[in-house]
């Protein structure tokens, strides 16, 4: 495992200047996955934050090569890179090994890119693709997704007098990309950074598709404060808000059991989209109730699988 | 030395394909093109190309898909038809914003509702605007010729392209083929070139970037200038490929033309059953000619005005309607077109074959009928007729 220095020494190919907050969680997974990928890597974007951020034109953040086409096809344009790479290698027309990561918020991946993640990942496109998951259309001005969690407030689930934020959980996607039976899917969060890095250095190994989940936070989306990101990725993961876990070949592993489990209301009321919570306790029972099931099964899972 | 063979539309195309041996073919089967790229799929299992053949979940993804294999430097083709190319309408702006070589097999069906598979213009000009070349054929062996050809132009010019045939009335069609061996296309084609290459690592490139107010429309007249300009480039290439592959095709193809005084203007299949009528019409001595019109994007103006110049009414053929009021496409373009010549004709708009609807020889006479007559009226009346309808 590389400590933190070396790996900020081996070169930033995802550099600053760019138009994302502060606070921005989603930045700080595509420095660590552009650190932990390397120079020989071909990056795909949604349109998105990160994408709108990190290439206003005539700049760019990039130091490696990156596209953008469209919101719901960044799995499906890096199935084409990908395929392109394939057949020019075949044809003698390029010796280098090189990476493909496609990523984007859960927007364009749990819901609009859905059908392009499932094709991509289904017809085994050896490809990384990487979901930075703040919970909602942020991009757009904070607008609900699939992957909102049961009770937040968005501007298209506002937290209001008869209806207290979203009324449905969040979508378990990367169970979704499990079932694809690709040979690596995990989640992540940026407070276990060395985590995440090892994830994408494994993912990258694999022959064939891969797919990681990352914690996002968001402070503009979330209603927290930019200093708090970080602490909120390792509050997310103690309050079992969010599991750090990986599936290999079928194989669940739980990278990150918390030694001391914390209350789900230090992960919820750091954030202002929680606190109408505050005066409907049921609904935060609610939430926990799905949490501790959702970490419950996966303790079972990660039991069963390695049997 | 070519080769004679018996070969639908469908089968033509793939045939193209075959011997153009892209890097890369994106698809989703539909009718009627579904068979285009069954057909390749089969020379690839059987390695007769070394294409890497990507069966995408849809059509959006497909488009995606080539979009991205074009950006890294592949030749890349792809075939559709109808709501297929409706559903990579966005996808195919990007291609051509992108500046990205790729040629779609484009069979043209009509757009739901109702939903039906046969053949009208609809889809096609659908996507019109999309900054893409569009290439129309009468007949299995223009649908042949000019895929080789759409490659070839899509790559020196940096405009992707779609060549269509009409579904069924082509794709379906089998018709005498002369085909070129596999090395004369690989010759004519020549190695792909790039100045950029998503995949060259050692010199890393930013595609698709966000362009605001403060760059946006340079880069979007920069596209519209190319575009203007390539018209003369495509005359030389066309040029360029009749020369070498022994063909005699213009962006604009003139029948009869010379002394007519009315004429028929049409796109792909119908050219055929309207150059028969001319014919039949002419031993009744009748002065009437054919213009049929190859490429619809980019607009030939200059070369459809100086076609018209001395007809006194023109027959204008639409296989589609743009549902303003106004008729359909070919026609609000060749009117456009008209505005600032000294001499225009008198027009009229004829939509025919609309989902398939079959259009034949007693049809066409009398629309030649009907515009003789109003052109005799100076033009009063109606503008716009639809033709072959049940009262």
């Amino acid at each position: 495992m590389a400590n933190i220095k070396e790996l900020a020494s081996k070169g930033n190919f995802f550099s600053p200047g760019h138009r994302a907050c502060a606070g921005c969680g989603g930045t700080i997974i595509l420095r660590l996955l552009s650190a932990a990928a390397g120079e020989n890597t071909v990056f795909v974007g949604a349109t998105g934050c990160m994408e709108v951020v990190s290439t206003i034109y005539p700049y760019t953040s990039w130091k490696v090569p990156f596209m953008h086409n469209a919101f719901e096809n960044s799995a499906a344009t890096a199935s084409g890179v990908e395929s392109a790479y394939r057949a020019l290698k075949k044809r003698g027309k390029i010796n280098k090994d090189i990476n493909i990561i496609a990523f984007g918020g859960d927007g364009g991946t749990y819901d609009i890119g859905l059908q392009s993640l499932s094709g991509a990942m289904e017809r085994g496109h050896k490809l990384l693709y990487v979901c930075y998951d703040n919970g909602a259309y942020m991009n757009t001005g904070i607008q609900r997704s699939s992957a909102t969690p049961f009770g937040a407030s968005t501007t298209t689930s506002p937290a209001g007098k008869e209806i207290k934020g979203k009324m449905q959980h969040r979508k378990d996607l990367t169970e979704i990309m499990i079932a694809h039976n690709i040979p690596y899917v995990a989640q992540a969060s940026i407070f276990y950074w060395n985590d995440f890095v090892e994830k994408v250095k494994k993912a990258l190994n694999v022959d064939g598709p891969s797919f990681i989940d990352v914690l996002s936070p968001c402070p503009l989306g979330w209603g927290s404060e930019p200093s708090a990101s970080v602490e909120l990725s390792e509050l997310a993961v103690s309050t079992h808000f969010w599991n750090v876990f990986e599936c290999e070949n079928g194989k669940y592993k739980i990278n990150v059991k918390p030694k001391k489990e914390k209350p789900l209301e230090e992960f919820l009321f750091k954030q202002q989209r929680f606190k109408h919570l505050k005066n409907n306790p049921e609904l935060v029972e609610e939430l926990r109730r799905y949490l501790n099931e959702k970490y419950q099964n996966l303790l079972k899972k990660e039991e069963c699988s390695n049997r | 030395m070519t080769k004679i063979v018996a070969k639908t539309g469908n089968e033509a195309m793939a045939e193209a394909m075959r011997q153009i041996n892209p890097d890369v073919v994106a698809a989703y089967p539909i009718t009627p093109a579904t068979e285009i790229v069954q057909i390749f799929s089969s020379f690839v299992s059987n390695g007769e190309v070394d294409t890497l053949f990507v069966p995408t979940e849809s059509e959006h993804s497909a488009i995606s898909a080539c979009v991205g294999a074009a950006a890294a430097g592949a030749r890349v083709m792809t075939g559709t038809s109808s709501q297929g190319l409706a559903l990579m309408h966005e996808v195919l702006f990007i291609a051509g914003g992108l500046r990205l070589p790729i040629v779609i097999c484009e069979v043209n069906r009509a757009l739901s509702s109702p939903i039906n598979i046969h053949c009208d213009h609809s889809d096609t000009m659908a996507s019109r605007d999309a900054g893409w070349i569009q290439i129309f054929s009468e007949d299995p062996q223009e649908a042949y010729d000019q895929t080789i050809l759409a490659m070839k132009l899509s790559e020196q010019l940096f405009v992707p392209s779609m060549v269509t045939t009409d579904g069924f009335i082509i794709s379906h069609a089998m018709q005498r083929v002369e085909i070129f061996d596999d090395n004369e296309v690989q010759e004519y084609l020549g190695e792909p070139k790039r100045p950029y290459n998503l995949l060259d690592v050692d010199n890393p490139i930013t595609v698709g970037p966000l362009a605001l107010q403060d760059y946006f429309m340079e880069i979007k007249v920069q596209q519209a200038n190319f575009i203007k300009e390539s018209r003369s480039k495509i005359k030389e290439i066309l040029n360029d490929f009749n020369k070498k592959m022994k063909r005699d095709y213009s962006v604009v193809e003139k029948y009869m033309m010379d002394d007519a005084e009315f004429c028929f203007v049409a796109l792909g299949s119908t050219a055929g059953t309207l150059r028969y009528t001319v014919d039949r019409l002419r031993k009744e001595g009748e002065k009437v000619g054919l213009l049929k019109v190859r490429f619809y994007r980019p607009f030939f103006e200059e070369d459809i005005v100086e076609s018209l110049k001395n007809i006194k009414g023109c027959a204008i053929f639409d296989r589609s309607d743009m549902f303003a009021g106004t008729g359909g496409h070919l026609f609000n373009d060749v009117k456009s077109a008209l505005y600032n010549s000294s001499s225009r004709p008198f027009l009229k708009d004829y939509v025919y074959g609309l989902g398939g609807r079959d259009i034949d020889v007693e049809d066409i006479e009398s629309v030649y009928r009907d515009i003789k007559e109003f052109t005799e009226n100076n033009g009063k009346g109606e503008t716009v007729k639809y033709i072959t309808v049940r009262e």
